[in-house]
């Protein structure tokens, strides 16, 4: 073997480890992407939504005469107009009723209450301005809390009665569910006989995935087939082709549902909003293209919202610091309607991963969801199924710990971490970790920002009563659950969660990958063609990969939850080698050897010990169309629908240095150090790229986002002059790092990425700005940590200049 | 509602339109000429999205109107690569991965192009700044900043050889 030639061949083939740019690039830098709203249709018409300017409130009329006046306004529907072909209401993905256009009432502020259809988007916003609605307004909700009052108003008069919900026994009229994790007994147990116990309330607030590009969709019926082809903003599309099926009647056969380019999702993109029904119910009345897309303020007031979890935790510890009980109880706000994005049989996601990195061997968390008038959602913003919310939970109570212990927070975490030797390791939740190396890891970034040199200059300035800022330090040590999931747990709609890849592989040696999920800019066409590349030999330059089509991709689960790679991307890999193991058998037939003499070497079969004589896989390619072993089928192609037997667990080690001005309370990222284990890494400049991204919308929600509502319903917040995005000024610059601990179950050892530096960074954050001030005897600080609420703080701990 | 005649170039070309006079410039472009690189992200003039060059300046063109156009040279992202060859700021976010979905790269693009007109070697705290009339969800910035830098050398080498 000529060892120049092999290292060639291997770079040619752009396969796994490479960097090679993106292939999506080239149409996204010449303005030539197709996002939904670039798509026309001939005799195109343009939807628009009324929605309610109240939080609660009941509809006593809505008048469409003057609406009907106005030029190019052709039609306005409301519930009414639905009843009939009964899409007034539509099923949630958690088992819920929500309202398609308000039926009687509107529970939340910005409720869809009627559509406007006009030849053209100005007349449609100038008949929604003309449409009267008579509200008579009632008593609003927006605190939870105060929702489970025994004389607290009744929200939702539609479930009258119903004590028993998709989760178990209601016990008040604004209760969806209770569900708990855990052995409570032998939590409780833990507790009793703790040397030391620490407690925090933490309240992690509502917020919004906010993508650049809002959602939307354009519906197109076409009455003679009877076919109905939608573009629409979805991470999922086959899920919402199945929840069109079932609301229209039309079968699925028939519904064409395309995801084109996706302009951001972040789990904003999950959900099947009014807006998409209504388009569609639309061009299925009046036998034309609907267009709808959402304004930036229909978007974050309507479309999923993320978090808004109550949470009270305590950890029972030996003398030592060892801790020996974890227990936890949440309150979450679900909005107006349940239409929480999980698994069917997790009405708080994978919220029990919350014992974290740490070997606790007893837990219990409790979970409590509630109505209110707000808008429905609860969407994985950026992670799989409230993750974000669990780690940031027991990062914060292992702070608390710490401090109490008067331990510092990296002695504390290597104390309590899972051994290396300990994986695989089942939790006290149930969660079968696959693999981790927690303290090497934690090692490498210690050394690498100087912990002890850090810790000194912060000594040193806490000493020093002119010093003109706060010194903190974040330490984080997350494991992610990602990847759902076994098709056993996991399920939507009945649907178990895998995902799918066909390839063919063409004559000449190119290859066409379709797959059941969707890039949100996650490079999706340019990763997996590298995992085919190197599991089949071909370049991946010539192995184009499609998604988002319902009519052309194998039925697919979708793109959210990292769970791309850990899940599709098996998928790749196990139809890439249904393919190799065909290609073997047609290789041995052209070489005229047995099956067992064939060495693979990155393109080729060689014949044991004679490498001149081989077949590289384009000679294979065109034999498969020509000349197969007899009894053999033509052509080379697979499809591989993989459930996956486990989740996989990536998890980082996060530090962050912030110095905190005490006369303004504005907080300076000093640095911060983002170390990842993903597993194998495909592409390392992409992952780099979605660490970055994760990272800085992590910085979004720990400094600035949050949805406020006032005592109306009001939501004080919904335009990008309220609702914070940062810009290139603000972002602290990333440093990033990372281990290689392979998951043992996933074909090509792949964990996912992309929501890591999501989850770790938040409580990261907030554990920089706690720890400025936990020398003051501060244990937490509600986010957004924005300037005034540190100033607060300030203020309050004695220390503002 | 009664349209004006407005005459546009619009990457090199000169449009000759009647426009309702509330017609945003975005939607004109995108609905009226076809261009739909510019993109619509808050309708408020915070994310950039909509950016586009009009005389000389970088304009967000969801707050302007079509009308207020008229008589003016307009560039969008489709003008930028000239005779099939990309334009210095597209190869730098290429090759340096200065993007992720998209969404927002044609106004960043655009304001990448304008900005190293006005600052042709900028530090990095200057292009910060100077970009940061533009929202990316995506990528954090980071080589957002470096494909800017990129394109900075390579523009500076080509007056260089001009030269």
């Amino acid at each position: 073997m000529n060892a120049p030639e092999t290292k060639e061949r291997l770079a040619a083939l752009q396969g796994m480890g490479d960097s090679r740019l993106r292939k999506e690039d080239a149409r996204f830098i010449q303005g030539k992407g197709n996002y939904v709203d670039d798509i026309k249709m001939p005799e195109m018409l343009h939807m628009d939504i009324v929605r309610s300017p109240f939080a609660h409130a009941r509809i006593k009329g809505i008048d469409k005469t003057e609406a009907l006046k106005v030029p190019g306004v052709l039609a306005v529907l409301t519930a009414d107009d639905l009843k009939p072909f009964k899409l007034h209401w539509m099923p949630t993905l958690a088992g819920d009723v929500a309202a398609v256009l308000a039926d009687e009432k509107v529970h939340f502020q910005m409720q869809e209450v009627a559509v406007v259809i006009a030849t053209d988007r100005y007349a449609a916003a100038d008949g929604v301005e003309a449409v009267q609605v008579d509200y008579e307004e009632l008593p609003v909700v927006i605190d939870p809390f105060e929702a489970l009052k025994p004389d607290a108003p009744v929200l939702r008069e539609d479930l009258a009665g119903k004590t028993e919900g998709a989760h178990g026994k209601r016990d008040h009229h604004n209760h969806i569910f209770t569900w708990d994790a855990g052995d409570k007994a032998a939590a409780d147990a833990a507790f009793d006989n703790a040397a030391v116990t620490v407690q925090q309330h933490l309240y992690y607030p509502r917020v919004h995935p906010c993508p650049l590009e809002t959602c939307g969709c354009v519906a197109s019926f076409d009455p003679v087939r009877g076919e109905l082809t939608t573009y629409l903003t979805s991470q999922a599309p086959h899920v919402v082709r199945t929840v069109v099926s079932l609301l229209s009647g039309i079968p699925e056969s028939k519904i064409r549902i395309v995801s084109p380019d996706i302009g951001g999702g972040f789990g904003n993109k999950v959900g099947v909003y009014p807006g998409y029904v209504c388009a569609i119910a639309a061009t299925i009345v009046l036998g034309k293209p609907v267009k709808w897309i959402e304004d930036r303020v229909e978007n974050i007031s309507s479309t999923a919202f993320a978090r808004d979890y109550h949470m009270d935790g305590e950890i029972a510890a030996t003398a030592d610091g060892r801790i020996t009980g974890l227990r936890v109880n949440v309150v979450a706000d679900h909005g107006a309607f349940d239409a929480c994005a999980d698994p069917t049989k997790f009405p708080a996601g994978l919220f029990h991963i919350c014992s974290g990195s740490y070997d606790i061997p007893a837990a219990y968390a409790q979970v409590k969801g509630v109505y209110t008038n707000k808008a429905p959602g609860g969407v994985a913003y950026r992670c799989s199924f409230r993750v974000t919310e669990a780690v940031y939970l027991i990062e914060r109570l292992v702070d608390v710990l710490a401090q109490k212990m008067n331990m510092d927070k990296a002695e504390i975490r290597a104390k309590n971490f899972i051994k290396k030797e300990q994986f695989p390791y089942t939790s006290a939740f149930g969660f079968e970790y696959d693999s981790g190396d927690y303290q090497t890891a934690l090692d490498k970034v210690l050394e690498a920002v100087d912990y002890k040199a850090l810790r000194a200059e912060q000594a040193a300035k806490r000493a020093d009563p002119s010093c003109p800022t706060l010194m903190g330090i974040g330490l984080v040590s997350f494991t992610e659950v990602v990847g759902a999931g076994p098709s056993k747990m996991c399920d939507i709609l009945g649907v178990g969660m895998f995902d799918s890849c066909e390839i063919r592989v063409h004559p000449t040696g190119s290859a066409i990958a379709r797959m059941g999920t969707i890039s949100t800019g996650q490079a999706h066409a340019t990763t997996y063609a590298q995992i085919i590349a190197t599991e089949i030999g071909l370049p991946s330059e010539v192995i184009q990969v499609e998604e988002g089509d319902t009519s052309t991709a194998p039925y697919g689960l979708g793109t959210y939850g990292s769970r791309s790679t850990p899940v599709a991307g098996a998928a790749i890999a196990m139809a890439s080698r249904k393919i190799h193991a065909k290609a073997r058998k047609i290789a041995a037939h052209l070489l005229e050897v047995s099956e067992n003499d064939l060495d693979w070497e990155i393109d080729r079969f060689n014949v044991k010990g004679d490498p001149s004589k081989h077949k590289t896989m384009k000679d294979i390619c065109w034999a498969a169309y020509n000349n197969v072993p007899p009894g053999m089928e033509m052509g080379l192609e697979a499809v591989h629908y993989y459930d996956p037997p486990n989740f996989t667990y990536p998890f980082g080690i996060y530090l962050c240095v912030v110095d905190i001005d005490r006369g303004t309370g504005e907080t300076q990222v000093r640095r911060f150090y983002a170390l990842d284990d993903c597993g194998t890494r495909i592409n390392p400049m992409v992952i780099e790229g979605q660490i970055h991204g994760g990272l800085t919308e992590g910085y979004a929600v720990a400094m600035g986002q949050q949805m406020p509502f006032d005592a109306q319903g009001n939501l004080q917040g919904n335009t990008l002059m309220d609702y914070f995005l940062p810009t290139s000024v603000e972002t602290p610059h990333w440093e990033t790092d990372h281990t290689v601990t392979p998951s043992p179950h996933h074909p090509i050892g792949a964990k996912g990425v992309a929501e890591s530096p999501h989850v770790g960074s938040i409580p990261t954050f907030t554990s920089a700005v706690v720890d400025a001030f936990a020398h003051l005897g501060v244990t937490d600080m509600t986010m957004p940590h924005t300037s005034y609420r540190v100033w607060q703080q300030l203020v309050k701990s004695g220390v503002a200049l | 509602m009664a349209k004006k005649l407005i005459s546009v170039t619009v990457n090199g070309r000169v449009q000759d339109k009647a426009v309702e006079p509330r017609t945003l410039l975005v939607h004109f472009l995108r609905e009226e000429l076809n261009l739909t690189g510019a993109h619509i992200g808050c309708e408020t003039s915070h994310c950039g999205a909509c950016t586009v060059d009009i005389d000389g300046q970088s304009v967000k063109s969801c707050t302007h109107l079509a009308v207020q156009c008229d008589g003016s040279e307009v560039l969008t992202v489709e003008g930028l690569a000239q005779a099939g060859v990309l334009h210095a700021v597209q190869e730098g976010f290429y090759k340096e991965h200065g993007l992720q979905c998209g969404f927002c790269t044609p106004g960043m693009l655009m304001r990448a192009y304008r900005f190293l007109q006005h600052n042709p070697s900028p530090s990095e705290e200057e292009i910060r700044a100077g970009m940061s009339g533009n929202l990316c969800r995506c990528t954090g910035y980071q080589n957002i900043v470096k494909a800017v830098q990129y394109a900075a050398a390579k523009l500076q080498q080509t007056a260089k050889e001009a030269a």
